[in-house]
């Protein structure tokens, strides 16, 4: 990590090999912007992060409104891209999972939650932007307590209050002198830390990803001075393979953040044995 | 501003403690996407695919329909056809029938011709052979009694005589006949 964060803030930057000056390694600060708007001492601001957020709301909600606002049985492109997308989660995820059922009421919800997640992701490669604001704790995080609570409320209806335990601590008495130990650490695991590993998985993918892909951008152009013009060839293509691996990626960990959402949900909805 | 980015960065030192406005806007993100998706979009396209669905699965029975139509149609045509050979097996056995009987009908009717013209031809005959019968007789008469007037050298005109000789002898001639018929 750079000892002098404006260094690398401003990602353009005149630092090169042998200029006698140090590589300007990504780190925790490439995580961090200026405020656009307001203070960032006090918590009243709007950064580009937040710009993102809701750029990638508005870019949603526009496609599916392109898309489905007058929908044809007889489907034109744009409808078949988005019909395309929609029965992927439905079937491919919902129906899989919970059930056709009693899957259907979540549709909406697990759709709105792939695609949001996919957006968030996919502003990292998008130039301009090429942040990925899931790599912000706070967006994952916020998805995952929205998730959890329905999770919660959804098996104490099903259950009540004894069931939610059982459920929760995955009681089974077949286990014998294990069980207590057992329960412990399903209760530790479901109701205490489920939240944060599911925010987590999808944060830390995110931002590792992104410090790849910056790892990379900013060598090629570190390195471009004398030889190590050679190299930065060598770090640009990591870049654009690195680039492509992020879009896999990005929707490789939608595709997970709602499975994982859709296991909760079938567990809460399962009978306990 | 360095200062103030320091210290920024010295707050975001633990990138898993989340900012409290970030997730205000997280949250306020997710719920516009949720909110029109779940508002009215799915519905409006959930809608769409049951139409679908009822559009393609009537079109399916539709062509049931029609195949079912198309299969009674071909049934009713292969009676239709069966009968109708049926019906000109049933024709050709009648003419078959129809021709022998007029065969038949033909050959009695020559037949009886035939007789008939046989029998008519013996009555011709039977009349040809009296007329010719009773001509001779006359001529035989007429020759023999010219004959028989040069002969005697007197004429036997005497119509009265005449024909009571020649009679008389044409019966003993008959008379012989019959005799010799009889010894025969």
């Amino acid at each position: 990590m750079s000892a002098d964060p404006t260094q690398v803030l401003a990602f353009e930057t005149d630092c090169h090999i042998f200029d006698g000056c140090g590589f300007p390694a990504p780190g925790l600060h490439s995580f961090l912007f200026e405020p656009l708007w307001g203070d960032g001492d006090s918590n009243v601001y709007f950064n580009k992060t937040m710009l993102l957020a809701l750029l990638g709301s508005i870019i949603i909600v526009g496609f599916f409104w392109a898309a489905f606002r007058k929908p044809k049985v007889v489907p034109g492109k744009l409808q078949m891209v988005a019909e395309t997308g929609y029965d992927f989660i439905r079937r491919g995820v919902v129906y899989e999972t919970i059930g056709k059922k009693e899957g259907e009421k979540y549709v909406p919800l697990i759709v709105s939650l792939f695609f949001f997640v996919w957006m968030m992701n996919l502003w990292s490669v998008i130039p301009l932007a090429q942040f990925p604001v899931t790599s912000i704790i706070a967006y994952p995080l916020v998805l995952a307590l929205i998730v959890y609570i329905l999770w919660v409320s959804l098996t104490f209806k099903r259950h009540g209050f004894v069931g939610f335990f059982k459920n929760v601590t995955g009681y089974d008495k077949s286990l014998g002198a294990v069980l207590p130990l057992a329960m412990l650490i399903e209760f530790f695991s479901n109701l205490l830390v489920r939240p944060f590993t599911h925010a987590v998985r999808l944060f830390a993918n995110m931002f590792a990803g992104h410090t790849l892909l910056l790892l990379f951008t900013i060598a090629s152009w570190y390195l471009l001075n004398g030889i190590g013009i050679a190299y930065a060839g060598v770090s640009f293509v990591m870049t654009i393979v690195m680039t492509a691996f992020e879009l896999f990626i990005q929707a490789l960990q939608a595709y997970v953040f709602v499975l994982l959402t859709c296991t909760y949900i079938q567990g809460a909805l399962a009978e306990h044995h | 501003m360095s200062s103030m980015l320091i210290l920024a960065a010295e707050e975001m030192e633990n990138p898993l403690v989340p900012p409290i406005p970030e997730l205000v806007i997280g949250l306020i993100a997710f719920v516009i996407v949720f909110g029109f998706l779940a508002w009215k979009l799915l519905p409006n396209i959930n809608k769409v695919l049951e139409q679908r669905r009822e559009a393609i699965e009537g079109g399916i029975e539709k062509a049931e329909a029609a195949q079912t139509e198309a299969q009674s149609v071909l049934e009713q045509y292969k009676a239709q056809l069966a009968e109708a050979r049926h019906e000109a097996a049933r024709l050709r056995q009648e003419a078959q029938e129809q021709g022998a009987t007029l065969i038949a009908e033909m050959r009695a009717e020559g037949q009886r011709q035939r007789e008939e013209i046989v029998a008519a031809g013996h009555t011709q005959i039977a009349a040809d052979r009296k007329a010719a019968a009773s001509a001779l007789r006359q001529d035989v008469g007429k020759l023999a009694t010219d004959l028989a007037g040069k002969l005697v050298g007197e004429s036997l005109e005497d119509h009265a005589r005449q024909s009571r000789v020649i009679d008389r002898f044409l019966d003993e001639l008959d008379e012989k006949a019959t005799k010799a018929e009889a010894a025969r």
